[in-house]
């Protein structure tokens, strides 16, 4: 057996350690640990309700949207408060655009160079990559002088002997198989990708201030509509968030989609390794009239699925879901063995992990800042694969038609989506559907504002002064990483409790009193190949697969976590 | 961007003689640097120094270390608005470490940081987001299976200079509001034994961050900063004293309830719980995401995220400043709205509007204290002020 350390894991949100023990160039066990606490939910307490967006928001700067807009939920449902349907659009528009952006970031900056090697796009030939480029999509940047100047770009890069970023990369690694003419395809796109990202994110600008960090609110959202108004959204704004939506569009259908079938393509193997946990659970997402709270109207529909059947998706029921610590640096006041449901859940901070430096987590009981959430008390995988997965099994028409399309393309059947390329393929799939459906809920809003009804905010219960004097919610949200929920508890004006369950949380779960391991470790030890322990490349493709994020996997917690804070040390 | 929209490096290459060979034309780069004359508030005249420095500097290593945070500001550096001073400074570095984007991982990534750190010593720019947790003995944080503060020490024990990007490294943001309980603390609380720059925000403006980089590069030293450690060619000027609605604070026209008549005007927020009055930022100027627009342009309050421990001094961030601890400006603002009920509104708004060109002219002194909001002219004021013009 070997002991393989993979700590940190980059290109991903946050500090993330992968152990693996490898045999005979397989990975036989696998642990995921989360290094990083900061302790928000505790911060929380005591504070306005009505605030609670702009600290969770803060839990992640990626998916920097998805927290605050949970949390309005959340406070939403406790207080009764329904959003205006412009104001629901035009929250439905940011989420999306959020989505589509941060899928798009995600496969070419934080994980196309697991596939992509691009010291070999130095070997290839201009002319053939431009013939190969116009062969997929009839994109315009596909001249061979463009790929030329690429080419020549990256050529002086390398003799320059400043790397930087593409420094010790595992170049010519032999699990690399594009020809030289991909990878020079790919890492032009690379390079247009953030020019483009830079781009299509500034509809967050006009909506909701900036970003990172756009500005929400509860009840709605602050940008208030006025076609003749120059400080306001009007005409002006609203044509240059349909350009964006265009540009959106038009990048993913003939860029990202067609590069990432192309890509998949050399990578079919990756279609029969790390699939891992069998369950896949999805809240629902994109309320298409602007009211959450209306499952009718989620775009992408709400599931659960059980041991790899996509015959039956069971609806999804929040009471459900629970989480376990005995595996995790926490502690319960009833004791390691339970399970709590986040609405009366505890987070006692407890370190008992070795003295740094660590050599190795593994073989400890507890082992990560992660817990361990289940639901039904089963490991659940969430994420695009989730939510394409339970759409596609619910017959959801354009789900059936791009995923039929990427399985046609690569000639695998639906058991392909169960893997590693299944997750980045799931993502590209959702990418596109997202993108195409932005100007759906584009005219949705304009027909609104046309009509007159440009309310984008809901005054009614603003004041804490008509609130009652204790109250309950949950708010969830469909994020670009999975099943996001937010659970809230307001008393006399303040909140009292709050717990998030988050993507990264699901996904990088430890193992739970059962011993079943989390889906990190799971797909790790799913028929995964380690040719090189020195060289890991394929645990970086898998664990990338699920686009970790580890800041909002690691949250926390309730009264109590202030009190005991202790740690042991062992030696 | 960070490879990749830059032209590489050879060898030993001064700035200037690499632009040459780039093709950049000397007009070019003069302009460029005028430009960043206007950011960094020096004057014009200074153009051609600012080229004759830049022009002689040779690339630097940066490495980017992030501690606990959310990764939002490197996300904000990806948006880098302004693409001249976006591609000519991470054209200018060498990017050697940086968790969210490097290819590198594990013992390769901490191999590449230790290379770089050990053929760049004393010179490297070590630019860190996210805090320091320093209770239970720092577990709450490992990285590479050692403590945050241990990495954070080393990197920076060799640094040539240290910028704190963003509210975390400045002083611990939102995991530092009460009752930190992982014990968060800034980098300046740490690195002790030289000047750390601070670049506020959360996240701050990528601009913001790459003029920091840039200045340093030109005049080889790092920009005069207040108090906060925080640059003071953009953190010298109050929001309040920038806005684009201060004319409609003046005027007493204020957003009584999101989404009323006066939000679909424009008015000013104040009343909504805006910390403009009380936060140094260059968001009004500056402005997000290729100057589409910023927070309050956008109809939402500033939460005064440029500004120490905002997250307890600046909540509820929906109350109206004097609610605030430590704020005493409820006199002044009903003072104002009182005295701007009588006929003379427009006046004094085309007054204010005068006074507000006046203050940006002539700077600013960081930590005034509270608002420094117009009262109605005495004579004698009026006639200073038309002196003036
Ligand atoms: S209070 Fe806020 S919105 Fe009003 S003028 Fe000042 S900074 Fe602008």
């Amino acid at each position: 057996m070997t002991k393989v350390v993979v700590d940190p894991i980059t290109r991903i949100e946050g500090h993330l350690r992968i152990e693996v023990e490898a045999d005979g160039g397989r990975i036989k066990n696998a642990w995921a640990s989360s290094t990083q606490f900061r302790g928000i939910e505790i911060i929380l307490e005591g504070r306005d309700p009505r605030d609670a967006w702009a600290f969770t928001q803060r839990i992640c700067g990626v998916c920097t949207t998805v927290h605050a807009l949970a949390s309005c939920r959340a406070v939403e449902d406790a207080l009764g408060i329904d959003v205006p349907p412009a104001g629901g659009l035009i929250r439905t528009l940011v989420h999306g655009m959020q989505t589509v952006q941060d899928h798009v970031i995600h496969f070419y900056h934080l994980h196309a160079l697991d596939w992509v090697d691009v010291v070999s796009a130095l070997k290839a030939d201009p002319g053939a990559t431009a013939n190969l480029a116009a062969s997929l999509s009839p994109w315009p940047n596909n001249s061979k002088t463009y790929f030329t100047e690429v080419q020549n770009r990256l050529k002086s890069f390398v003799d320059s002997g400043q790397l930087g970023i593409f420094a010790n990369g595992y170049w010519g690694h032999p699990a690399y198989k594009l020809p030289p003419e991909a990878n020079l395809m790919a890492v032009a796109h690379y390079l247009e990708a953030l020019d483009w990202q830079r781009d299509v994110i500034r509809l967050h600008t006009i909506f909701a201030g900036k970003n990172p960090h756009p500005n929400f609110l509860v009840g709605g959202m602050a940008s208030a509509i006025n076609l003749d108004g120059t400080a306001t959204i009007n005409a002006e704004s609203l044509s240059k968030i349909r350009d964006m939506i265009t540009r959106a569009r038009l990048f993913v259908e003939q860029v990202y989609w067609p590069d990432l079938l192309a890509v998949a393509s050399f990578y079919k193997d990756w279609a029969k390794i790390g699939g891992g946990v069998p369950n896949y659970l999805a809240v629902g997402e994109y309320p298409e009239n602007g009211n959450w709270r209306d499952a009718e109207s989620m775009y992408l529909p709400s599931g659960v699925i059980f041991d790899n059947d996509l015959s039956t998706v069971v609806p999804y029921d929040q009471e459900k879901v629970k989480e376990y610590i005995n595996a995790s640096w926490y502690d319960y006041k009833e004791g390691d063995k339970v399970a709590l449901h986040p609405s009366v859940g505890e987070t006692i901070p407890h370190y008992t992990g070795p003295e740094p430096p660590w050599t190795y987590l593994q073989g400890e009981e507890k082992y990560t800042w992660m817990k361990a959430p289940r639901y039904d008390d089963k490991p659940m995988e969430v994420g695009p694969l989730a939510r394409m997965l339970v759409a596609y099994a619910s017959g959801h028409a354009d789900t059936k038609e791009v995923v039929g399309e990427a399985l046609g393309r690569l000639q695998v059947g639906p058991a392909a989506l169960f893997s590693t390329l299944g997750r980045t393929a799931a993502r590209g799939a959702e990418t596109l559907l997202l993108a195409r459906r932005l100007e759906t809920w584009y005219d949705a809003l304009v027909t609104r504002i046309k009509s007159g009804d440009t309310a984008t905010f809901s005054q009614k219960r603003w004041s804490p002064d008509t609130w009652p004097a204790s109250a309950e919610g949950y708010g969830f949200l469909g994020a670009a990483r999975g099943a996001l929920g937010h659970w809230v508890k307001i008393q006399d004006g303040k909140i009292v409790h709050y717990q998030c369950v988050v993507p990264s949380t699901w996904n990088c779960s430890p193992r739970d009193v059962h011993g079943a391991t989390g889906p990190y470790e799971a797909a790790l030890m799913d028929n995964h190949p380690l040719a090189d322990p020195k060289r890991p490349l394929e645990i970086l493709r898998t664990i990338h697969s699920f686009d970790p994020c580890m800041a909002c996997g690691v949250h926390v917690l309730d009264a109590q976590g202030r009190e005991v804070t202790q740690v042991r040390v062992k030696g | 961007m960070f490879f990749p929209s830059s032209y590489p490096w050879t060898e030993n290459e001064t700035l200037g003689e690499h632009l040459e060979r780039r093709g950049v034309s000397r007009r070019a780069f003069l302009k460029y640097c005028g430009e960043l004359a206007v950011v960094l508030g020096v004057s014009q005249a200074l153009t051609p120094q600012i080229a004759e420095a830049l022009q002689k500097v040779r690339r630097p290593s940066v490495i980017w270390l992030q501690l606990q945070e959310c990764t939002g500001c490197v996300e904000s550096t990806l948006r880098t608005s302004d693409p001249t001073i976006g591609d000519l400074l991470l054209d200018l570095i060498s990017l050697d470490f940086n968790d969210t984007l490097m290819a590198a991982a594990g013992d390769a990534a901490e191999g590449a940081m230790q290379t770089a750190m050990k053929e760049n010593a004393g010179k490297y720019i070590l630019i860190v987001t996210g805090s320091v947790p320093l209770a239970a003995d720092g577990m709450y944080l490992t990285m590479g299976g050692r403590r945050g503060r241990d990495v954070l020490e080393e990197a920076a024990a060799n640094a040539g200079a240290v910028l704190a990007v963003g509210a975390c490294a400045h002083f611990g943001s939102v995991q530092s509001a009460k009752p930190n309980p992982t014990g968060a603390v800034g980098v300046a609380d740490i690195v002790k034994d030289k000047p750390v720059v601070t670049i506020a925000g959360c996240p701050p403006i990528a601009d913001t961050i790459t003029a920091t980089v840039v200045h340093y590069l030109t005049f080889n030293r790092l920009p005069e900063t207040d108090g906060e450690g925080r640059p003071l060619f953009a953190y010298g000027k109050r929001i309040h004293d920038q806005c684009s609605r201060r004319a409609h604070f003046d005027a007493g026209q204020y957003v009584e309830a999101f989404d009323d008549e006066g939000a679909r005007n424009g008015w000013c927020l104040y009343e909504m719980g805006c910390k403009g009055p009380e936060t140094f930022s260059p968001c009004p100027i500056f402005q997000w995401n290729s100057h589409t627009s910023w927070p309050i342009g956008s109809g939402h309050p500033c939460l005064g995220c440029t500004e120490r421990n905002f997250w307890d001094t600046m909540t509820p961030f929906y109350n109206r400043l004097p609610a605030v601890a430590g704020f005493g400006v409820e006199r002044n603002a009903d003072h104002i709205g009182l005295a701007l009920a009588g006929a003379a509104v427009a006046g004094v708004a085309a007054h204010a509007i005068a006074t507000g060109i006046h203050r940006s002219k002539e700077g600013h002194t960081p930590h005034e204290p509270a608002v420094d909001l117009p009262v109605v002219e005495t004579p004698a004021e009026k006639s200073k002020e038309e002196r003036h013009d």
